[in-house]
């Protein structure tokens, strides 16, 4: 006699109820431009190293790079900083243009994620993307010795001739995520950091729910001075820029 | 005296009717002879052209195939594309062998719609045209692609990643497009040359014989076969050019979609269609002249008299070109954004000035200044030069248009030029070489001239008296 065996079923469900918009708030005035948050976050993310040659042509790949303007003739000049990583759109310009769907929007965290296995490298999203946060892998970029130890293993390297961008440091999301549920209780403010703003040693990077309005971010956030980058075009950043210089002290 | 004297009126009727009687349809020779013609132009080859050939199929397999390798190889930092420009020369090679190609098809199936009395002896080679240059466009796609191993995944298939394409992605739609447009120009290139693939299976004898026979699919030329031949290419004629039109279009949209400043533009898709054709008839007029010059018996086919009417038309389209050209600079200007304004000055009188100026030079100036006199348009060295000129002019404006307009970008951190690399000069040029290569190695195997559609014209035309004028007509078989 035999016995036929039930297959369980099972039933993929993803709510979205619960999970809140992450949102960042980076306050100009005080940043001071010391590029630690790039480090951290090329530490973080395994961002390749590119060499000599390639980063002076311009093909750094960090997620986040500080974008230096000077304002004024020397001797008086002034210099101002600003932090720019993919602004996780909420109208991303980079997503319909993707005919592989590698660059998509969560539903689980409402972040803009690039799939990177399903990339083929048309580099139409980075063409796409008003805040050029991008990066191609244009080679394979080799990781000497002591380099080799220091992946993280959370985070999967990619391969040439694919994109990626920062990804709000979404394995950290999801490790704070998973254990406040192991501990059934909600996300703390402040517990789910990411690197660059771990790193920031001004704490000019805030990071936190937008959907709490008495959350850390979404406090500075209504501050006088928040802007978006490039609002104009309809992007719906979840990032808030804290305008610095001249009117409220000077980072220069 | 008064016995030589004639009316000025009779002068030009006799002189139009001279003009006529050099048009290949009025100066009819027997079909045999035309046959052995066009066999002999194929059969015929000194050393210097299996020595040309030879080297350009060399160069191919260097600068094409070899190149490409080293480009997979190494990925695509060997080539000069770089944020912000991260489209570079291949994607204008992309847009501009289109351009080529779709004007091959288009043209061959409009004057045939048009019943155009030049018409019978080229179409054969621009629909090589089509197909040659769309096989160029794919390539320049496939170098584009940063995992080339992995572009089949652009196709719609059932698959175990459960994954169609996104079709939303304005890729999406060219890479349907480019595959349209393949199949349907392979398809009007294969149709009208049955019939001369039968002729020539009952003329030749070994290899060829052969060949011309699995070629000629049992083309036997009764008179229900030609019914539906004539069906069919009358239906292809007709469907072509919506077909070019949309397809070019979709391909302009691959830019006006998107957000960058230069190319989020609602007139790109006539702009496209428009450029496409300048460039397209301009390369054909050069491939009939250098087609004339060098193989046999061409010069009885492809007459002055077909330069002088592909050459009104290159006039005409080089002014609806410079219209819309205009009309593309005209709205940023007044209308546009700041970057917008940007890119112009960049273009009037940045970096770009020289290909610029040089573009509108070779693409309005010298057609306007030398195709309205009819020797010029007569001769086909000239012609031959004006349309490599306007190839040219043209390859520089996919060129300001792609990398160009990517200089600046909203973010003006990211700001650069484009810096072309070695890799990418060679691949173009293999491009080029290729198309060349498909060219020599054609006219080896296929007749550059379809001996019945020349026959046909040269059937249903005559010259008609009206009075003392000289008329064409065409009967209804045409």
């Amino acid at each position: 006699m035999t016995t036929k065996t039930k297959i369980p079923e099972v039933a993929v469900s993803q709510s979205t109820t619960d999970q809140g918009k992450w949102g960042m708030v980076i306050d100009q005035d005080i940043c001071t431009g010391c590029q630690a948050c790039v480090a951290a976050c090329a530490m973080e993310n395994n961002v390749s190293f590119v060499g000599e040659d390639d980063i002076a042509y311009g093909r750094g790949m960090h997620w986040i790079r500080i974008e230096r303007f000077w304002k004024g003739d020397y001797p008086k000049v002034a210099s101002s900083y600003q932090p720019m990583l993919c602004q996780q759109c909420g109208h991303a310009p980079c997503e319909p243009v993707c005919p592989v769907y590698a660059a998509v929007h969560s539903a689980s965290e409402d972040l803009n994620l690039q799939v990177y296995n399903r990339c083929v490298g048309t580099r139409y999203c980075a063409n796409n993307c008003p805040y050029q946060v991008r990066t191609f892998n244009w080679r394979d970029y080799a990781r000497p010795e002591p380099l080799s130890n220091q992946l993280n293993p959370d985070v999967t390297v990619r391969q040439r001739g694919v994109m990626e961008k920062c990804t709000f440091c979404i394995q950290r999301i999801n490790a704070v995520e998973d254990k406040a549920a192991s501990e059934n209780r909600q996300i703390n403010d402040g517990e789910m950091l990411p690197a660059c703003a771990q790193a920031c040693p001004a704490d000019a990077i805030t990071f936190g729910r937008i959907d709490d309005p008495n959350s850390k971010v979404s406090q500075k956030a209504r501050d006088g001075r928040g802007f978006m980058a490039l609002e104009e075009l309809g992007t719906l950043p979840r990032i808030t820029y804290l305008k610095g210089g001249s009117l409220h002290g000077s980072n220069g | 005296m008064a016995a030589t004297a004639k009316p000025i009126q009779s002068i030009h009727a006799q002189e139009a009717e001279d003009d006529l009687r050099e048009n290949l349809l009025f100066d009819p020779r027997p079909r045999s002879e035309i046959n052995s013609m066009v066999m002999e132009s194929m059969q015929t080859a000194g050393w210097k052209f299996w020595a040309v050939t030879t080297f350009v199929a060399l160069f191919v397999l260097v600068a094409l195939f070899g190149v490409w390798i080293y480009l997979i190889l190494n990925g695509m930092g060997v080539t000069g594309t770089d944020r912000p420009i991260y489209w570079g020369v291949f994607l204008s090679n992309t847009v501009f062998w289109i351009g080529i190609s779709h004007t091959g098809a288009f043209v061959a199936a409009l004057l045939r719609v048009i019943k155009t009395n030049f018409h019978h002896a080229i179409t054969r080679v621009a629909e090589f045209m089509a197909v040659f240059g769309i096989i160029q466009t794919g390539l320049s796609v496939f170098f584009h692609l940063g995992r080339v191993w992995r572009s089949y995944w652009l196709i719609p298939f059932p698959n175990e990643r459960g994954l169609w394409p996104d079709f939303h992605s304005p890729l999406s739609w060219d890479f349907m497009a480019i595959t349209t447009y393949m199949i349907v120009s392979g398809l009007y290139l294969i149709l009208p040359l049955i019939p001369d693939l039968a002729m020539l299976r009952d003329h030749s004898t070994g290899w060829r014989k052969n060949l011309y026979r699995i070629l000629a699919l049992g083309f036997r030329g009764t008179e229900d076969e030609w019914k539906h031949l004539r069906a069919a290419i009358k239906i292809f004629s007709f469907a072509m050019i919506p077909i070019m039109v949309s397809v070019t279009t979709v391909v302009s949209w691959d830019f006006a979609m998107a957000t960058r400043p230069g190319w989020s533009s609602t007139v790109f898709g006539p702009f496209f269609v428009v450029g496409a054709f300048h460039s397209g008839v301009a390369a054909l007029v050069a491939l009939l002249a250098l087609i004339r010059i060098t193989m046999k018996n061409m010069k009885y086919f492809i007459r002055p008299e077909t330069f002088d009417s592909l050459g009104k038309l290159m006039l005409i389209i080089s002014m609806a070109w410079a219209y819309l050209y205009f009309n593309d600079y005209i709205v940023p200007w007044y209308g546009g954004t700041s970057l917008d304004r940007l890119l112009l000055k960049f273009h009037e009188t940045g970096p770009f000035a020289p290909m610029f100026y040089l573009m509108l030079t070779f693409n309005a100036v010298i057609p306007w200044a030398l195709l309205w006199n009819k020797k010029i348009r007569r001769s086909p060295w000239v012609m031959f030069i004006i349309g490599l000129l306007i190839v040219i002019g043209m390859w520089f404006e996919r060129f300001l248009i792609v990398p160009g307009s990517l200089t600046i970008s909203a973010n003006p951190f990211t700001w650069r030029i484009y810096q072309i690399s070695w890799v990418e000069v060679s691949l173009t040029l293999g491009t080029v070489a290729f198309f060349a290569l498909l060219y020599l190695l054609a006219s080896r195997f296929l007749p550059f001239i379809s001996p019945w559609e020349v026959q046909e014209g040269q059937e249903s035309h005559t010259i008609r008296k009206v009075g003392k004028a000289g008329l064409p007509s065409a009967s209804d078989i045409d």
